[in-house]
Parts: C-alpha cells; structure tokens; sequence
C-alpha cells in the first residue's frame, strides 16, 4: 500500500445561480480586470488515502465525491491530481 | 402523541421545538443524534440551527448521523417527518426530499418574519389551513434558495408538492419578497407521498402572539389531528 494526496475541485454546476462567483467577478472588474468574463467559485479538497496504486486511490475519492463531498443535483467535481505523498 | 425532536451537535431551534410540541399538547422525546431509537416517536422534527458548522455544504454531514438510519426508516414506512430550516437542508441532503438549499442569492443571512402563501391545504401539515391564506412565519438562514433542475420543478408544481411560497403581504410573488433567490419562490415542499415537508420558515416560533404571529398553530393541529385520527 501506499499513499497518495488525492486532489480534487468541486465547482458549482454550470447554469446555476452562483452568487458568490458573481460577488468576486464583480468585484475584479471594479479593481480594474474588465476582462473578466465570469468566475465561479468552488471547493479544492485533498484527501490522503492509502492505496495499492494511483488508479485505485482515484477511484476510492471519486466514491467519496459521489457519497459526500459533492452534492450530485448542484455540483459537478473533477480530479485534479493523484500523486504518492 | 409523541414528538421526537432530533439534536445534532450544532442544532439550535431544538429547545425552541421541544417548546413548541408540549404546547401544542403532545409529549416531546429528545432524541441524540448518536442513538439508534426513536423512542417510541410517532412523529420526528429535524429542527434548525447548524448541524456540524454547515462545514462541507449544509446538512452533509448530518445526514450520516446514525439516528438519521432510524430516520430514514421511519420515513420509509409513511410515517411523517417535519424537517425545519437545517433539517430541510440534512432531508435534502438525505434524499427524503428532492433538490438542495444553496446560498441565498443576496449572499447575506435574513432574520425576518415572511409572508407565506399556503400553496396546498390537502396536505397532513396543511389541511387546517385555507389554499391561498396568507401566514406570517420566521425566517432565520443563510442557505435558503431552493434549487432543483427543471424536470423535479414541474413534478413539484405539477403534483401539488409545493406547500408554502414566498409572497407578500397581499399574497402575490415577486421577487422582492423572495428572501433567498429559491427557484419559483418555494418555501417548502412534501414528499411524493406526503408525509414528510421541509421548510426554511419556522413555523414553531409562530406560536404566540408575544412573539408576533400564531400562524404555525394551525400547521402542528393539522398533523396531530390526522395521525390521531
């Protein structure tokens, strides 16, 4: 077994009412970033889990993402990276 | 009848529930998040407050409380469950209900007492209410917006799932009177079949005229009548 830091985003699912992403986009265009189109903000969770390999230590926090740490109806989630820690 | 009310580390309308279910007649059970037994409850209330800090998203976590096993079981055998507040956000999260409560749309908590327009008066909850009255109920949430995709909205609509809208005064939706932003100014909604609602108002701290409306006495009436008849 070895372990792994299992990184993953969680963001709000696209077309839904974001406010707070709204609130910081608004707010870097006043400071002078007319160039922002849209910002959505999410959560970045890294789980440390130990696994025979990276495939499995995915597949272990893509089940934790799908039971708990995503809310499957407002939530689409994506792993951002699996590296032995 | 006995009431069992459900406190999850961080719950704080519990006190205020158990309150409520002695003076509506029937007998409060206090039920620890930890136990496996409801007591004996005929009748369960999630109350509100902010169970595990809201940490990760509102009611996530405890919806794997242990006694929410028992909770869910009792659900699943028709009995009924009133879920106030943080304890529509934990049914939600549990799937007793369907769709999610998500930041309020100002991205500011509210504390205010809201005109409700009671939507559907078949209901166990509702059903000495008139459809069409206007309430006066509490408010008090920072994750109130009611948020559900398009198929689960027209069901709701459709089957007379949604029990209690935002209005105002007068009894007419806008969007001012909307506090939070939720999707066709749903207050709250019951299951399919109807026996569990969850709401963001708090209908048990409408129980005295001292603390400004006795609306909510009508909504606890109507489930003792219809589970002791």
């Amino acid at each position: 077994m070895t372990r792994y830091r299992v990184a993953v985003h969680i963001v709000p699912r696209r077309g839904l009412l974001d406010p707070q992403g709204k609130a910081v986009a608004d707010a870097l265009r006043s400071l002078g970033f007319p160039g922002v189109e849209d910002v959505h903000v999410g959560r970045h969770i890294v789980a440390e889990v130990q696994a025979a390999d990276a495939a499995s230590a995915e597949q272990s926090v893509r089940a934790m993402c799908a039971k708990l740490l995503a809310n499957p109806v407002t939530e689409d989630f994506e792993i951002a990276g699996v590296n032995a820690a | 009848m006995r009431i069992g009310v459900v406190t999850f580390p961080g719950s704080n309308c519990d006190e205020d529930t158990v309150l409520a279910v002695a003076k509506v007649g029937a007998t409060p059970v206090r039920l620890w998040h930890k136990a496996h037994d409801l007591e004996g409850s005929e009748i369960i209330v999630l109350p509100g407050g902010f169970s595990y800090g809201d940490y990760l998203r509102s009611g996530a976590i405890a919806r794997f409380s242990p006694i929410m096993q028992e909770v869910m079981a009792h659900a699943n055998a028709g009995r009924p469950v009133i879920a106030i507040c943080n304890g529509f956000q934990i049914a939600c999260e549990a799937g007793l209900l369907p769709g999610a409560l998500l930041r309020n749309d100002s991205l500011k908590f509210v504390s205010d007492m809201v005109p409700l327009r009671v939507e559907n008066a078949d209901t166990m909850f509702t059903h000495k209410y008139a459809k069409g009255q206007v309430l006066r109920i509490p408010v008090a949430h920072g994750d109130g917006r009611f948020t559900a995709d398009a198929d689960v909205l027209a069901r709701l609509e459709g089957e007379g799932q949604v029990v209690f809208r935002y209005v105002n005064a007068g009894g007419t939706a806008d969007a001012q009177s909307n506090p939070n932003g939720s999707m066709h100014d749903i207050a709250g909604i019951v299951s399919a079949q109807g026996h569990v609602i969850g709401m963001m108002p708090h209908p048990e701290r409408a129980l005295d005229r001292m603390l400004g409306s006795t609306d909510g006495l009508p909504f606890f009436e109507s489930l003792l009548a219809r589970v002791a008849a």
